[in-house]
């Protein structure tokens, strides 16, 4: 793992984030836009955070196809995890919000789980015998190139 | 009823973003990294590498029935039964998928890392 692919990962927990806060603001601030009203749902685009949230959520499809370019997909999908946390983390402390024991309790199980993954290998080199499969591979830390 | 529509939204998020998720790693992984490939041939070449792939579209197409069928489960079910546990059951169905399709090792580390992500977005939503 290099600096720039722990970038990549770091970019889809953050711009996923701020992706869905903006899309989220932007149209709480729209008010009730419906399926049968198509023509609102077209003008939300011109919302200035709508339009943000689109441009990050893209940012982020970016960053999640390039690290599925290098990484396995078991792997990219609970280090990326961590967005929940930080969805959290900002509704605690920008916003005020109250975390309940339960909540916290999922926030370390979630950190725990990210930083499981994130000791282990990128990416394992495909089975290529059926019996190959053993847990010890995974302790081994390998790069393979494409 | 309304339950047993709520819990087949569920099932069609799960299935369709882990076919959408396996389908574009795949997919990914014939490209090659990107990086790499970016640097050497710009990022032109990247682009109409990815677009080149067809199972690319098909697995964008499946995050789209995910996310109609979110809004769907949305309508039925609540917001704190959907969205953790088809978060959640797309975890476990992804480490399942990836094992069997992609051919990803799947050792200890990553079950355990699966399983603990997927009962923290359990607990986060209670």
């Amino acid at each position: 793992m290099t600096f720039r692919k722990y970038l990549v990962l770091a970019g889809i927990t953050v711009f996923s984030t701020a992706g869905d806060s903006l899309l989220a603001r932007g149209m709480k601030d729209l008010g009730g836009v419906s399926l049968h009203n198509f023509s609102g749902l077209l003008l939300a685009i011109l919302n200035p955070s709508v339009a943000m949230g689109i441009l990050f959520l893209l940012t982020f499809f970016a960053c999640y196809m390039s690290a599925l370019s290098w990484a396995d997909l078991t792997f990219v999908l609970p280090a990326t995890s961590f967005a929940y946390v930080l969805v959290a983390l900002i509704g605690h402390y920008r916003l005020h919000e109250e975390i309940s024991p339960t909540r916290w309790l999922g926030i370390a199980l979630i950190t725990a789980g990210v930083g499981f993954v994130a000791a282990g290998p990128s990416v394992t080199p495909a089975r290529e015998r059926p019996n190959s499969l053993d847990a010890s591979c995974d302790t081994v830390s390998v790069e393979v190139k494409p | 009823m309304k339950d047993l529509y709520a819990w087949s939204a569920i099932g069609l998020i799960v299935l369709a973003s882990t076919t959408g998720d396996v389908l574009l790693s795949h997919s990914m992984k014939r490209v090659g990294d990107v990086g790499e490939l970016w640097k050497r041939r710009g990022v032109l070449a990247v682009v109409a590498r990815v677009l080149a792939m067809p199972t690319f579209a098909i697995g964008l197409m499946a995050m789209g029935i995910a996310f109609y069928s979110l809004l769907f489960g949305l309508s039925w079910g609540n917001l704190s039964l959907v969205v953790p546990a088809s978060a959640s059951l797309t975890f476990v169905a992804n480490a399942v998928a990836a094992r069997i399709f992609l051919h990803e090792r799947v050792g200890r580390r990553r079950w355990i890392a699966a399983l603990l992500v997927a009962g923290g977005v359990v607990l986060m939503a209670v």
